[in-house]
């Protein structure tokens, strides 16, 4: 079976002994990795080394897309192109009134002394992959650092938020998506104005609205938006729609239940928004921290 | 021990002498294979195309890759999944030791008896990256989580029978 000629005397060390050094070198990287943060380089050099794999491997649906873009049929563009001339309409009036809003909203923060909204850039980015990794759920989008991107930028699409930048390669970066396991995000309800923090359930693609008291003013079919007290949410963002809740007096919290309101499962275009929001320094807490480090604190649910 | 020759998937049939660069394509291969996005559901089910490589050079061709190769392919796999660093890589030496271990017994066996094999050695190795996950704080997935071992070995027959296309003898021009 194998022409190449055995080597004539037993060399080298044995299976054991290469399969445990192995097997202590992936540990060594793992705790290096997961509980001291190194290895930040190796992990980007080797990111360089398989862009073009992933890029390759994004081709497929590329090619899928072109030919059923091709195959489109007239009477579907048409239908198309109807929609989205009513939706330009639709939009256009409601950017008229903004532009006023804008305008007035900027004088009535001058009017009270308040700073002023930094307006944000975007870098439009596709989504090039999902990793096949079941525990998380990320996208890879094709924009990375070499584009301005920075990790912890929210990413939004055309409806709402999709998630955060968690990690930067050169020419790619990985976004947790807002259904991924304990991904938290600020919010309020739209209806009400009541603030909480949605977190991803992990498993089955949808949000859970927590420590929210069984009385809460919340009903079925909320929206909820960003409240942008987090500063890296712009405040307004569709995030989610209330979609079950769970009154029991037993517990002190009522269980709800949202839907993501974005596409966070298709495979399209996204926003990736910029992260400064140009908040002033909380100058007394850093220096309280500096003196006295708090120990980290695992969230308890 | 000489078994008739019943074409396709005879494990034990006479190759050509097989190439460095032939193993290095098929892994790159797999693992694009392993990046290229499906839809939904199949997203799942999908093997980890290079382990599954991996175990047929080391049992088929043991002296074609080391363990070195499979752990860069590995953390490679790692930075491409955006798991933690150093979990595939684990994985797949795991899944080297039992593959040379286990090698001259598997290729003794016939296709069925092999798709058991290698359905353990997957299941192996991802049960390594789920205790590695475990230890880190992951939830237990779903039992969907071992759906890709089976679908892996499933396809092992006809991995097999990829792999060794361009390996089979030509027609020899000159023979009688």
């Amino acid at each position: 079976m194998e022409y190449t000629a055995a080597p004539f005397f037993k060399r080298g060390p044995s299976l054991f002994i290469r399969f445990a050094f192995f097997c202590l070198l992936s540990i060594g990287v793992l705790v290096a990795d997961a509980r001291l943060g190194y290895l930040h380089l190796t992990r980007q050099t080797l990111g360089a080394v398989i862009y073009p794999l992933q890029r390759l491997s994004a081709l497929p649906q590329d090619v899928a897309g072109r030919i059923s873009g091709f195959f489109v049929t007239q009477a579907q563009l048409e239908r198309e192109n109807e929609q989205l001339k009513r939706q330009n309409l639709v939009d256009a009036a409601a950017l008229q009134t903004q532009q006023t809003l804008v305008a007035e909203n900027r004088h009535l923060r001058q009017l009270l002394g308040l700073r002023e909204r930094v307006p944000r850039t975007a870098i439009i980015a596709e989504i090039v992959y999902a990793p096949r990794d079941p525990f998380t759920r990320r996208v890879a989008v094709d924009k990375g650092s070499q584009h301005g991107v920075k990790a912890g930028q929210a990413v939004v699409d055309h409806i709402g938020v999709v998630g955060q930048v968690t990690r930067v390669f050169p020419w790619l970066s990985e976004v947790t998506l807002v259904t991924d396991k304990e991904q938290a995000v600020p919010i309020q309800v739209l209806r009400s104005g009541l603030r909480g923090v949605t977190f991803g359930i992990g498993y089955d693609g949808t949000l859970e609205l927590r420590f929210m008291p069984v009385n809460a003013d919340i009903q079925n079919g909320d929206m909820l938006v960003t409240s942008g007290i987090d500063g890296t949410y712009p405040p307004g963002l569709t995030v989610a729609v209330v979609s079950n809740i769970e009154r029991n007096a037993a517990y002190a919290f009522a269980r709800i239940t949202c839907i993501p309101a974005a596409a966070v499962n298709g495979f399209g275009q996204v926003l990736v928004l910029s992260g400064d929001q140009g908040f002033p320094q909380n100058v007394a807490a850093d220096k309280a921290a500096s003196v006295n480090p708090p120990k980290p604190r695992k969230a308890n649910e | 021990m000489i078994r008739l020759a019943s074409a396709g998937s005879n494990p034990q049939e006479i190759l050509r002498p097989v190439r460095l660069s032939y193993v290095a394509v098929t892994l790159l291969v797999a693992l694009l294979l392993n990046l290229v996005s499906l839809p939904g559901f199949l997203q799942l089910l999908r093997p980890d195309f290079t382990a599954l490589t991996l175990i047929y050079w080391v049992v088929y061709h043991p002296r074609r890759v080391g363990f070195l190769p499979a752990w860069v392919l590995g953390l490679a796999m790692d930075v491409a999944d955006g798991s933690l660093f150093g979990q595939h890589a684990l994985a797949y030496a795991v899944l080297m030791y039992l593959a040379i271990l286990l090698h001259r017994r598997i290729v003794m066996f016939g296709m069925r008896h092999q798709v058991l094999h290698v359905l353990a050695i997957l299941a192996v190795a991802q049960a390594v990256m789920l205790l590695v996950r475990l230890l880190d704080g992951a939830q237990l997935p779903g039992p969907l989580y071992f759906a890709p071992s089976i679908v892996g070995a499933l396809l092992w027959p006809a991995l097999f029978n990829l792999i060794r296309v361009p390996l089979r003898p030509r027609p020899d021009a000159d023979a009688v």
